[in-house]
């Protein structure tokens, strides 16, 4: 069975998936991500399925999977690159994945885990912020980053 | 009248299986020239049948043919297995039902992509799904 | 079948210039002026002796030998179909080459029954091939132009960077509306447009699955990461919409096009503000 890499890169993972997904590999997949979430403290995990020319329930399945235990870790799931034809096919099957974030591309997706992980920062700020004794002078560290 | 030419069959005993069968589908989906959406409609509900054959069925095999009618071609895909039936076709084919741990959209999903689609199945003697994709 | 070699065909297209000019001179009346002499003779002379070539192997259209000459056939037909010539007229231009052989025959002194039978068999063989590739290149030629009739009424355009729309006008059937939205979904991919717009102020009423294939569009453009807006519902369309219980649930829609490209704008982060001092 071959094994989709997953690499790490800045506090997030990303899985570019590039071989034909059968189900033990999807399966296999899924523990990869969980451990690997775990043992890098990643915040973020990027999925591009753009070289993915199908998606059947089994697969689409893994995707909302992957965003809702990624989410009991802490962490955020994007998939990227989704094809027009196989959008189209997994709507008509009956599957909307909701709950799954989506970007166009990996850039995009990179710019969504960004922008949730700043404003993870503030708010940690804020929370932080909020133990100490309020002074005059505002603006956490984080803010405006 | 349909006439049927190229008639491939392929086992389907192993996860690795099924992918060989999406494989071959996309291939005659494409040399018929089945629109990009089409190709991928089908391989999915290929995808779906193959591994009811293998999870539920246990072991079986997949044929695939490509068709000719009045000028159409299309391409016929049939999946059989001797596993234990299903004992209700209706149920089986509601969105959402299953009787394991699927998601329940494999039966249901693969007769909306498709133009054709028929389920022969007895209990205690086995499934046999047909599914026919015709181009535009 | 005849068994011939074709030795005595290959003997009178070789010989001389006599037969391509003989040629032209027939294929030109057919043609009425449609090519220019030049370009007619300059035709014929390439056929001429892709033919000479091809009879090396006999005189049977069919096999390999006559692989170039039905290529050089196929794309002639293709081009003169697309240029508006008839079959007819096509097909003429090949047949005229009977008689430039016939008349060589005479000359040579050899125009026995059997070398003109032949040779009229032969070219009559090429008219065929012609006549099946026109067949196929206007049937191409055809649905060719159904696709761009189609891509006519239904362009989808880029509206601001980011942000395309496609305004449907007109009565739409399932299958135009599938195409139209495949279409669209594969323009935000090949242009990274993260917004869609779809307007129909333009479309009088819709069906069940009319409806719900815009519905579909919506979730897929979702799924590719890109947000699909609905413009333009007529009061007619929202009363099916209601009636038919499709839910169109969380779905953005807007009144005018103006507003949906105002809504899909803020979204890419433009903010749209009259200058002080313009009403
Ligand atoms: N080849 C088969 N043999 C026996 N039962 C089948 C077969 N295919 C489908 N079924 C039954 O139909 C149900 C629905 O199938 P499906 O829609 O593919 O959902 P899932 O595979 O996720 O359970 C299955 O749970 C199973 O009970
Ligand atoms: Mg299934």
């Amino acid at each position: 069975m071959e094994r989709v890499p997953v690499l790490s890169l800045g506090d997030a993972l990303l899985v570019s998936i590039q071989i034909d997904l059968q189900d033990n590999t999807v399966l296999a997949l899924q523990e990869d991500l969980a451990e690997r979430i775990v043992s890098t403290g990643a915040r973020g995990v990027l999925i591009d399925i753009s070289a993915v020319d199908i998606v059947d329930s089994f697969i689409g399945r893994m995707f909302a999977s992957i965003a809702a235990l990624s989410r009991l870790l802490d962490a955020e799931t994007v998939v990227v690159g989704m094809r027009p034809a196989v959008a189209i096919t997994l709507v008509e099957l009956g599957l909307s994945l909701a709950g799954v974030r989506t970007a166009l591309d990996v850039e995009r997706g990179m710019k969504i885990l960004r922008a949730l992980s700043d404003r993870r920062e503030v708010r940690q700020a804020d929370e932080a912020d909020a133990d100490l004794v309020p002074v005059a002078e505002g603006g956490g560290p984080a803010a405006g980053a | 009248m349909t006439t049927s030419t190229g008639v491939e069959e392929l086992p389907i005993r192993t996860g690795d299986d099924v992918v060989r069968v999406r494989q071959l589908v996309r291939a005659r989906a494409q040399e018929v020239r089945l629109s990009l959406v089409d190709q991928t409609k089908l391989v999915t509900a290929a995808s779906e049948l193959a591994r009811n054959t293998l999870v539920h069925g246990g072991s079986g095999t997949a044929t695939v043919e490509t068709l000719s009618r009045d000028g159409r071609s299309g391409i016929r895909a049939v999946f059989a297995d001797e596993g234990p039936g299903i004992p209700d076709v209706d149920q089986a084919l509601t969105p959402g039902w299953t009787s394991g741990s699927g998601l329940g959209l494999g039966l249901s999903g693969a007769r909306k992509l498709v133009d054709e689609f028929a389920i022969d199945t007895a209990v205690g003697r086995g499934t046999t799904v047909t599914v026919v994709k015709w181009t535009r | 079948m005849t068994q011939a070699d074709g030795g005595r065909v290959r003997a009178l297209l070789r010989s001389g210039d006599k037969v391509l000019r003989r040629w032209v001179e027939a294929a030109e009346e057919p043609l009425r002026g449609r090519l220019t002499t030049g370009e007619l003779g300059r035709t014929c002379s390439d056929l001429l002796s892709v033919l000479v070539e091809a009879t090396d192997g006999g005189l049977d259209v069919r096999t390999d030998a006559y692989a170039g000459a039905r290529g050089f056939l196929t794309e002639l037909s293709r081009d003169w179909a697309r240029r508006g010539f008839s079959p007819t007229e096509t097909a003429s231009a090949v047949f005229a080459l009977k008689d430039a052989l016939f008349a060589a025959a005479d000359e040579d002194g050899d125009g026995d029954l059997a070398t003109v039978l032949e040779a009229s068999r032969w070219v009559d063989a090429l008219g065929l091939v012609t006549f099946e590739s026109f067949a196929r290149a206007r049937e191409q030629v055809i649905s060719e132009q159904a696709e761009q009739l189609l891509e006519l009424t239904t362009p989808v355009v880029k509206l601001w960077e980011g942000v395309v729309a496609v305004p449907l006008i007109g009565t739409l059937d399932s299958a135009r509306t599938q195409i139209v939205m495949e279409k669209l979904l594969q323009t935000l991919v090949d242009t990274g447009s993260e917004h869609a717009i779809i307007d129909i102020t333009g479309v009088p009423a819709v069906d069940t699955e009319v409806a719900q294939h815009l519905l579909k569009t919506v979730v897929a453009a979702r799924l590719m990461g890109a947000e699909c807006t609905i413009s333009g519902i007529r009061p007619q369309i929202a009363q099916t919409i209601v009636t038919l219980g499709i839910e169109f649930g969380d779905i953005t829609t807007k009144s005018t096009l103006a507003d949906a490209l105002l809504h899909a704008m803020r979204g890419t982060g433009v903010e749209v503000v009259r200058r002080a001092g313009s009403r």
